[in-house]
């Protein structure tokens, strides 16, 4: 459609000719122009409109269809969900190296209050004072009747305080499921589990994450789900820890020892069958961590790994066996022991003041002379005793698989002299865990390999890098059980396992620096059966005295050596280990011959 | 003779007012809009019993109260009705310019009764929302700008409309009030579009409204809060949807009987927002799908007579009238079924409201004046056609 122009002049002059006005001919054009776009906008608005109509029926339509699907569905119990994301739930046991349950699972449940939907806050509030004895009941009433909407009350119940609150029958008090860590050998091994507690929780789970031992050093593996219920296995053996923990605890007592540690450790596979370090707690209710006074006073402080120590004697069996590797000596080369011996202005003396004399490196280490090891170790040097000592794990923490092992991290002189290498090839001026002593004695034992502790269970020996020459560690062995037949460890002496051993009395350090006279730490380090070692024992007392023959005896020999023999006789048969019977004099028979 | 005799037949220059008012009117519309308002006052006799017992007044106060302020909307509707078009737009245009002062001075004199947005003015024995009032003198005042516009040499009225639509949204989005802020912006939009807005320009009004939602949605708590609560799939119990959802089902299809209802005493606003909650949980699904049908034979009849409307001015504010009262009760429904996410917004004649109610009666009777039957000049196209 062409337009029309407003004012045409084939109109507009004809118009001029008859003397018309020819505005009339453009409003005429422009009231038509109106009139079609009017039309136009009518005939869009129609369609529009009808458009608008529907959907507002259609609008309507929905309302009133979903009304009636809503008004015909069943009511349901509302039923309030959670809205956090869903909490891992499922940690996986742990076991001894036999299976036997050490940690699990138990379905409890968690008790929390919706003060808006109590009915009788007052009411609730004094019968749940009267099933949680610990719970006040002013402060559930302020509780209760406060702004809060929500509020834990119990993060552990029983099934019959469960019960008991349902009893109640308040719609205000909810449960919400639980699953709680369940240690069912109680205080058994309780430094090795560690202990658990709740991280984020929601009313319907709630995390169980390790805070301590191997629940925290194996959390990620514990909670990880693609392991489905294949537990954890330990090397501990159940029976055998139980009886270390028995014994122990009774040596503790007789020793009058404030505190006590036993490490009982294979020496080819590194396995730790039984680790106790007294005293010790339920790792079901774990103790808050001390905030006051010595953090290893408290029982959460586990003394076979964490606890660092000067542990004396024990040492001077490796000073002993590197000097025999070293070709320097023989088991019966002549050391003379004699004083005085004086390194860097230091005076070295012997345990009340003996004087041996002019004796063989067996005896040095039989009787145990200060002076004796003193003078080894200034043939081996500095150099090669630092090298010998750290190929032997002494310088860095244990690779123990719990956590608190980075914590027994050894200390060392800052400047390693002669005065340094003297004292400490006896064992003081370093400072390490039982569980570093049971790692090297393992190399003594096996033969001269290094082994690492390890607390899970291994199918085969792991022998480490060779640290010395079999006939070494053999001699060294041969010294040890001189000690037990003939030395300071006579105590030890168990019938059927020839055991062999070295004593060690390490007086304890002041805080303030100097040392304690009426304070020692006694350590006896033992391996049996001595012909074949098959088993590594460190057992430490810590502050032991116990009066014998009218003296009040501190050392090793009197404390912990007895109560180590008493522990090797209790388990070396659970260990199944054969008793070398020696026969006896046969009477009324002669042998007629003797070869 | 007879005009010798009897003196002449006086002369009229027009009908009575009266009844060309009773031929000319949509009486279905008219007698919709009645039956709902009693049904809010039924409605009203269940709902506000326990409001009035929480206020400490007699039961039924609010009733009353409904009743009186009903009585002058309707009054106020019929009048409004008989209005012609013409003074319709200039009182409106009057009304508006007075609401949207009243709208622009609410920050400085209006009241938020503790519920955390300044929509009110308190007069003492009453509390009044100028936006309530503002809506239908915008659509008035909206169509005379766009039906001019669409004259040649015409003003940009589309132009104009649209800055005065956005500076009302942004006075209500200060109060906060999401919920008549949505309303104006469709009321603006439906008119646009039956103006014959351009396809490609309502997409991007569509796009803009996203932008905006989501803008508030990031900005308001309050906003955010009730976005999520719709997004939610599961209703929690204790909120007012969840008791809704509920009171819905339990009324089934003819309800739990008068009376007898739940909902109302856990519901602080079951006489306003939440009415069809109670409706539904008393009367059942049959009163619900009554008010349903009341509600959508109101919008689609108006807009069907509107369609035959040759004047543009009516055409539009007919139609941006009609469906600014369609959408609100839609979203009001919407929400307790949970089509729409939770917006404070009041069910047309049948909440309880002074406010509500007085300004619904003004809409409607407007609407009711522009869809009065008139002479369309249906004659003139025959006499056109034939001319040419």
């Amino acid at each position: 459609m062409s337009r029309i122009p407003l004012r045409p002049l084939a109109r507009i002059l004809p118009a001029r000719d008859k003397g018309e006005n020819p505005d009339i001919i453009e409003r005429e054009n422009i009231r038509r122009r109106h009139e079609e776009m009017q039309d136009r906008s009518r005939a869009r608005a129609e369609g529009r409109l009808l458009v608008l109509s529907a959907f507002f029926f259609c609008a309507f339509g929905v309302i009133g269809v979903r009304m009636g699907h809503l008004a015909t569905s069943e009511a349901v119990e509302p039923i309030a969900t959670a809205h956090s994301a869903t909490i891992a739930q499922q940690r996986a046991d742990i076991v001894d190296r036999h299976g036997r349950i050490l940690a699990t699972n138990f379905e409890t449940h968690s008790l929390y209050v919706q003060p808006p939907h109590l009915i009788d806050p007052e009411h609730a509030a004094k019968e749940l004072a009267k099933i949680f004895p610990d719970l006040e009941e002013e402060k559930l009433v302020t509780l209760f009747t406060g702004k809060r909407k929500f509020d834990w009350i119990k993060r552990k119940i029983s099934p019959e305080q469960k019960q008991a609150v349902h009893d109640i029958g308040d719609p205000g008090l909810l449960f919400g499921p639980r699953e709680m860590r369940l240690y069912p050998n109680g205080r058994l091994a309780a430094h090795i589990m560690g202990g658990t507690q709740y991280g984020k929780e929601g009313v319907n789970a709630a995390e169980v994450i390790g805070v301590a031992g191997v629940e925290k050093q194996f959390d990620g593996y514990l909670r990880d789900p693609a392991n489905g219920t294949k537990p954890l296995t330990l090397s501990i053996d159940l029976t055998i820890q139980a009886a270390t923990e028995r014994v122990l605890a009774g040596g503790m007592k007789l020793m009058n020892a404030k505190g006590a540690s036993a490490i009982l450790m294979d020496v080819h596979t590194g396995e730790v069958i039984s680790v106790a370090s007294l005293p010790d707690f339920d790792p079901n209710n774990r103790p808050r961590p001390p905030v006051e006074g010595d953090p290893s006073d408290s029982p959460l402080f586990n003394r076979s790994v964490q606890g660092v120590y000067e542990l004396g004697s024990t040492f001077k069996i490796f000073t002993a066996a590197q000097a025999v590797d070293l070709g320097l000596v023989n088991p019966g080369t002549i050391i003379q022991t004699a004083g005085p011996f004086r390194v860097g202005g230091h005076l070295i003396n012997e345990f009340d003041n003996h004087n041996y004399g002019a004796i063989s490196v067996t005896d040095v280490i039989v009787k145990s002379s200060n002076r004796g090891t003193g003078r080894l170790a200034l043939q081996i040097g500095a150099t090669r005793q630092k090298a010998f000592l750290g190929s032997l794990g002494m310088f860095d923490p244990t690779p123990f698989e719990i956590v608190e092992a980075a914590g027994g991290k050894p200390l060392l002189p800052k400047r390693w002299t002669d005065l340094s290498t003297v004292t400490i090839s006896y064992g003081h001026g370093i400072s390490t865990s039982p569980m570093h002593l049971a790692a090297a004695y393992s190399a003594i034992a096996n033969g001269g390999h290094y082994v690492s502790p390890t607390i899970l269970k291994q199918d085969k020996p792991q022998l480490g890098p060779r640290v010395m020459s079999e006939q070494s560690a053999a001699a060294a062995r041969m010294m040890l059980r001189k000690v037990v037949t003939d030395g300071t460890a006579s105590f030890g002496e168990v019938k059927g396992y020839a055991v062999a051993g070295k004593t060690g009395t390490a007086d304890k350090p002041k805080p303030r620096g100097g040392y304690y006279r009426d304070k020692v730490i006694a350590t006896f380090a033992t391996l049996f059966p001595a012909h074949d070692p098959k088993y590594v024992l460190i057992l430490t007392l810590d502050e032991p005295s116990v009066m014998a023959y009218g003296e009040t005896r501190r050392t090793a020999g009197w404390t912990a050596v007895p109560v180590a023999a008493e522990l090797i006789g209790r388990v070396a048969p659970l260990l199944g280990l054969r008793p070398t019977v020696e026969p006896g004099a046969l009477t009324g028979i002669q042998l007629t011959s003797s070869n | 003779m007879t005009e010798m005799v009897y003196g002449a037949l006086p002369v009229r220059d027009s009908e009575p007012i009266l009844p060309k008012w009773a031929r000319t009117l949509d009486k279905w519309s008219i007698g919709c809009v009645l039956i709902l308002f009693l049904i809010g006052l039924l409605l009203g006799l269940a709902a506000s019993v326990p409001l009035a017992e929480r206020n400490n007044f007699q039961p039924f106060h609010y009733v009353q109260r409904q009743a009186f302020f009903g009585g002058l909307a309707l009054i106020v509707m019929i009048v409004t009705s008989m209005l012609s078009p013409t003074v319709v737009r200039r009182l409106g245009t009057l009304g508006f310019l007075a609401a949207f002062v009243a709208l622009a001075l609410l920050p400085v004199f209006g009241t938020d009764f503790g519920k955390g947005a300044v929509r009110w003015f308190s007069l003492g024995f009453a509390s009044v929302q100028p936006s309530e009032f503002l809506k239908p003198g915008f659509v008035v005042v909206a169509a005379w700008l766009l039906a001019a516009s669409q004259q040649i040499n015409g003003p940009p009225g589309k132009l104009y409309s649209f800055i005065l639509c956005m500076i009302i949204v942004g006075l209500l989005v200060m109060q906060p009030d999401f919920g008549q802020a949505c309303l104006v912006l469709f009321g603006w939009g439906v008119m646009y579009f039956v103006a014959g807005a351009p396809m490609l320009l309502l997409v991007g009004m569509a796009v803009l409204v996203v932008l905006g939602g989501t803008l508030a949605y990031s900005s308001s708590e309050h906003f955010a809060r009730r976005i999520d609560g719709f997004l939610n799939p599961d209703v929690d119990p204790t909120t007012q949807l969840g008791y809704a959802t509920n009171a819905i089902r339990e009324g089934g299809l003819f309800g739990v009987g008068v009376g007898e209802g739940q909902v109302k005493w856990s519901l602080p606003d079951a006489h306003t927002d939440f009415i069809i909650a109670v409706a539904a949980e008393e009367y059942g699904l049959i009163l619900v799908l009554i008010i349903i049908a009341l509600y959508s034979i109101i919008v689609v009849r108006s807009l069907f007579r509107l369609m035959r409307e040759r004047d543009p001015f009516i055409r539009l504010a007919g139609t941006g009238l009609a469906a600014m009262f369609g959408v609100q009760a839609m979203i009001n429904m919407g929400v307790a079924v949970r089509l729409l996410p939770a917006k404070g917004m009041t069910l047309p004649f049948v909440s309880y409201g002074g406010s509500s109610l007085i300004a619904g009666g003004i809409a409607l009777g407007m609407l009711l004046a522009f869809t009065r039957a008139r002479p369309q000049g249906e004659i003139g196209d025959i006499l056109r056609g034939r001319g040419r």
